[in-house]
């Protein structure tokens, strides 16, 4: 019997397809162990317009499913996540986790999209309202997304920190660029595997694996992101230049902080909230 | 409620189309049509599920109601012989196949089309008026539906100024197509509104109402050249203002859906729609037309499958 | 008639029901101990279904044991586990959409259309929704640190037996109760399937018990004295009863009542769809809905052209077999029930009402009513007072808004009411004035899970879906 394994190549998600970098260039990733496990595609800023393109496409559609929708696309994933909870354990455990610790990372990782997933219907009663003007108005406030968020995730836990980052956006119907280091690199590849096979549209979600110094000024500085999440970006230098370039059209930034911003603030972070008046009279 | 006099034009509708003050009052006049509404009333109908002998009858009206169409710019006299003789003969193998209602081509084309269908019932479309946009001076516009015309057209599917809708010039338009159905003759004229230009039910309702006021023999949604083309929706909105004019009027407007339908199931959510709107009447090639030219094909093959029990193939159509 | 529609008859092959079916307790089929029997049956062909249990005192008790029993272990557990059980319980119930579909239309005699379009696709939304809500209960707006009540006694009615069904069990668990629920006598089978679905998604033995049985049995779970909460939904008369015996207890209760709502059609309407929601209104369900739109108030101006509209409609109304896919109007839930909906119409009658009723042939066996509409109708009269729960419509007519919101809030009802205008403004200001837990404008019997449903007045207390239903079923942890 031939037990000789087939390698797997470790390319960029984009557009909910899996394409190599259009500069051809790698990176290459060792185990802890210093074993070669592959040559992750190396993204370029290039690679990242297009996904940001495919992000705007993907918003479009996104943005205008129902609630219930997306709810349900969410649990989904979860779903599938479950069915690959081996592949992620295995994956987290050659990039240097105990199995112990891989296997709780990744249970809590499968709760908390699960966790996610389920805000979706509920973000307009918790942050929405109706509002009590002095006049003959009915007035409500309800959020919706703010479109491109372009998301640096903290390095550690890894599998965790892709899902608390990316959930958060996309619950309400944002879509995002997600830029990835070597050392996340295998759980967010097989997070787009789980991605792209279960009803997300296209777009939606984009995973690059890149050197982040190179590539996040880029995305920091594109005019159609609207926001950006770089709570992963340790250096100092580059955070400060990055939230600099991201005020150039206002977008909406999470900075990195001790303590982190997680959850509902998480998700309320990419929330527009939208005023509607109208009066009330025969 | 409404006089006596068969075919006479109450006299509100004489006054509501003798300026363009009193056209825009009556059209902006006509209750709003709520979309959601609208929307869920077709798609509930849709859900209608037509089977066995329904479906025989069903597969053959719809057949009967094609007007097989060519509308290409690289359309050549081949095309044109291949089309007519399709619509003649739509299954090679199969006789009791009805024949299509009309061929549907571009006014140059017709004499060719004329010379094939001689010895049947099969009409001969032409589209004019400067199809699809319709952009050119009224007196192109008009000459374009002489020269069918001439050619030996027995239909016009015209297109309407949608620039002049969307400014509100309706009296303009009412002029054209009154224009239009004079160069028309015997032959009788279909008017397309252009539906996904004009972007709301609202403005369907009124440009239905306008094409039926100045002597529209059938109010058709598209050109087939944009999307979205025919939807359920919009033919239900086109449907009931045919129903309403004819209330008030006691004359039959005929409706023709085209683009977009290219199933079976399609086109017998169509029927549907006009049997539930309008009543068994309409269901006639005199009254309703589906513009279609892949349609036929499914149709076909559908008509295979309930005759033998399995599925068909496209190997057992001809492709044109 | 051209392009008649051929029968199309939905297969019942996909249903199973056992010839006899026992009480669920405790995760798994049970004999009664203490109850008496009855047949259910089909009311569109009077065909005996199946044997069901009349539950008995020491079966009741059985039952609530079994919850309370449960009951440690399903409070205690991460709300993010009970959110799991209940997300599988909305998956299973996807997957099984098409059985519960068929087998609610058998037994309740609704068209199998409405039950496999609206009813199912509700009932999943709901218990995703609520799955949803387990971990994250300190945003229900109950407090920091919400508890669950304890064990919930739940009955439900007839008339949408799954999506009542839902509607109690959903929040009660993703809350943390345990619930004991009693389906209506007439509707008992789908009930009995959840349960499968229980089994399926391995719930907790005890964590959902579902007994059988007619009104005594109602009675004892509602008295029973180791429960926490009732939840009803069904008549105000024995909502009556219920809201009286549980005076002196600790019980927290919820009603959903009957409703006579008013459907108002103003003079500007977008008349086509106007009607569309009074069909809807009236004769979705046949009736059996207790936000129906059963008075229509149109603006006298237009009075003539909608009944016009509304006469000629109601021709394409395809009254008959509810198996049939394109059944718009099914059977009446029971003789009883039936006669009920002629005693009343015939007082619309002898009151000087003019019925007006939709010819249509009707099968031999079954219980039927032909859509009806009385025009002429006054508030005096018990067709626009009482709740018919049938296929009838009472017209009145109003002359101003004022007017038409005097006489949609002139009742002791206050469930729904519905508005028609293009006019913004006026349906806000309207909307403002009604007395009634739902308002539709421009729409009507329209149901999300994210929603909050539920009553004024006589109509009931207590609201079901979205973060407000969860109310019901938490209390706040602080001292």
């Amino acid at each position: 019997m031939n037990d000789l394994s087939i390698m797997k190549t470790h390319k960029l998600f984009i557009n909910g397809a899996f394409p190599r970098s259009e500069s051809g260039r790698t990176l290459e990733l060792k185990s802890s162990k210093g074993q070669f496990i592959a040559n992750l595609a190396r993204a370029s800023k290039k690679d990242a317009r297009e996904a940001v393109l495919a992000a705007r496409s993907g918003f479009q559609k996104w943005s205008i499913a129902t609630a219930y929708n997306r709810g349900q696309v969410l649990y989904r994933v979860a779903e599938i996540m479950q069915g690959r909870k081996d592949q992620f354990i295995s994956e987290l455990v050659t990039q240097g986790a105990s199995k112990r610790d891989a296997e709780k990372e990744v249970q809590n990782s499968i709760d908390r999209w699960v966790w996610y997933a389920g805000w979706s219907d509920k973000l307009a009663m918790v942050n929405g309202s109706a509002n009590p003007v002095a006049g003959n108005f009915f007035n409500f406030s309800v959020p919706e997304p703010t479109g491109i968020v372009a998301i640096i995730p903290e390095s550690k836990p890894a599998l965790y920190s892709l899902v608390e980052a990316i959930a958060a956006a996309i619950v309400s119907g944002n879509s995002c660029v997600v830029l990835v280091a070597k050392n996340s690199a295998l759980a967010a590849i097989s997070l787009a595997e789980s991605l792209a096979t279960s009803d997300v549209p296209a777009g939606v979600v984009n995973i690059l694996t890149c050197d982040i110094a190179e590539v996040a000024p880029h995305l920091a500085a594109h005019s159609d992101v609207n926001a950006i999440d770089f709570m992963g970006v340790a250096n100092k230098e580059l955070a400060i230049s990055l939230e600099k370039a991201a005020a150039e059209n206002l977008k909406r930034v999470l900075r990195p902080t001790k303590t982190g911003t997680q959850g509902l603030n998480r998700i309320k972070a990419w929330l527009e909230i939208k005023t509607v008046w109208h009066p009330r009279g025969y | 409620m409404f006089t006596d006099d068969l075919l006479a034009m109450p006299d509100y509708f004489s006054e509501a189309t003798a300026s363009q003050s009193a056209l825009k009052k009556f059209l902006h006049g006509l209750r709003q049509v709520d979309k959601v509404g609208a929307d869920s009333r077709a798609a509930v109908l849709a859900t209608r599920s037509i089977k066995n002998n329904a479906k025989n009858e069903g597969i053959d009206l719809a057949i009967s109601m094609i007007d097989l169409t060519t509308l290409e710019g690289m359309d050549t006299r081949g095309k044109v012989k291949t089309l007519c003789a399709k619509a003649k003969r739509p299954d090679p193998l199969d006789s009791s196949v009805p024949s299509v209602a009309a061929v549907c081509v571009y006014g140059d084309m017709v004499p060719y089309a004329k010379k094939e269908l001689t010895n049947s019932s099969i009409k001969v479309a032409a589209v004019a008026t400067a199809f699809p946009s319709g952009r050119a001076s009224k007196e192109v516009r008009v000459q374009d539906v002489r020269e069918a015309v001439a050619n030996g057209a027995d239909e016009i599917d015209m297109v309407i100024d949608r620039g002049a809708f969307l400014e509100g010039h309706y009296l303009d338009i009412f002029e054209d197509i009154q224009r239009v159905k004079s160069a028309c003759g015997d032959a009788h004229l279909k008017v397309i509104l252009e539906t996904g230009e004009l972007n709301t039910y609202d403005n369907v309702k009124r440009a239905s109402w306008l094409a039926m006021l100045a002597g529209a023999d059938f109010i058709k949604t598209s050109t087939g050249k944009i999307s979205p083309a025919a939807t359920l929706p919009v033919t239900l909105v086109m449907l009931q203002a045919i129903r309403d004019f004819h209330k008030a009027t006691l004359k039959k407007i005929g409706m023709k859906p085209a683009g977009g339908i290219k199933t079976t199931k399609d086109a017998l959510k169509y029927l549907v729609l006009v049997k539930e709107t309008l009543g068994d009447a309409w269901l006639t090639p005199d009254l309703f037309r589906l513009g279609a030219s892949s349609l036929l094909n499914d149709l076909l093959m559908q008509r295979q499958r309930m005759k033998s029990g399995h599925y068909s193939g496209p190997d057992y159509v001809s492709i044109d | 008639m051209v392009f008649e529609y051929a029968p199309a008859p939905e297969s019942t092959s996909i249903v199973d029901i056992q010839t006899s079916y026992g009480l669920f307790i405790n995760g798994k089929f049970v004999k009664s101990k203490d109850g008496k029997r009855y047949k259910t049956i089909n009311p569109a062909t009077e065909e005996v279904l199946s044997e069901i249990v009349l539950a008995g005192k020491k079966d009741v008790d059985a039952a609530v044991k079994a919850a309370r029993s449960a009951y440690g272990k399903w409070s205690k557990l991460p709300g993010a586990t009970r959110g799991k059980y209940l997300y599988r319980i909305a998956r299973i119930l996807q997957e099984r959409s098409r059985e519960f579909a068929v087998l609610e239309s058998i037994n309740n005699g609704k068209p199998i259309r409405e039950s496999r379009d609206v009813d199912l696709p509700l009932v999943a939304a709901h218990f995703f929704h609520y799955a949803g809500w387990a971990d994250k209960l300190e945003y229900a707006g109950v407090g920091p640190n919400p508890q669950s009540l304890g064990v919930a006694g739940q009955i439900i009615p007839w008339n949408f037996p799954m999506l009542m069904l839902a509607w109690k069990i959903a929040p009660a668990l993703a809350a943390g109760n345990t619930v004991v629920l009693k389906p209506a006598e007439t509707t008992p089978l789908t009930a009995l399937l959840f349960a499968e679905v229980c089994q399926q998604a391995e719930l907790p033995p005890g964590v959902v018990n579902i007994i059988t049985g007619a009104g005594e049995t109602g009675s004892a779970l509602v008295n029973h004295p180791n429960i926490n909460k009732v939840a009803f939904t069904g008549s105000t008369e024995v909502g009556r009863l219920i809201a009286s015996s549980v005076a002196g207890t600790n019980k927290k209760v919820t009603l959903e009542l009957g409703g006579k709502a008013a459907n108002i059609v103003f003079d500007d309407a977008a008349i086509d769809q106007a009607v569309e929601g009074i069909i809807n209104g009236i004769f979705f369900n046949q009736g059996h809905v207790c936000c129906a739109g059963s008075r229509l108030l149109v603006q006298e101006s237009v009075k003539d052209e909608l009944l016009d509209l509304l006469y000629e409609r109601m021709q394409t109304l395809r009254v008959g077999d509810p198996l049939d896919k394109n059944t718009d109007v099914g059977a009446i839930n029971s003789a009883a029930q039936l006669a009920k909906i002629q005693e009343l119409a015939e007082s619309g009658d002898t009151e000087g009402a003019d019925r007006w009723t939709l010819k249509c042939e009707l099968p031999e066996k079954g219980f039927w009513f032909p859509p009806t509409v009385f025009t002429n109708v006054t508030q005096a009269h018990r067709i626009a007072r009482e709740e018919i729960f049938g296929p009838v419509l009472s017209v009145l007519t109003f002359r101003t808004p004022q007017e038409a919101i005097e006489k949609a809030n002139n009742t002791p009802f206050g469930l729904s009411a519905g508005i028609w205008t293009e006019k913004g403004s006026r349906i806000l200001e309207v909307a403002n004035n009604l007395r009634a837990g739902v308002v539709w404008a421009n729409t009507f019997n329209k149901f999300d899970a994210t929603s909050p449903f539920g009553g004024y007045k006589e109509s009931g207390y207590g609201r079901e879906g979205g973060r407000v239903g969860l109310e019901a079923y938490l209390k706040s942890g602080d001292k």
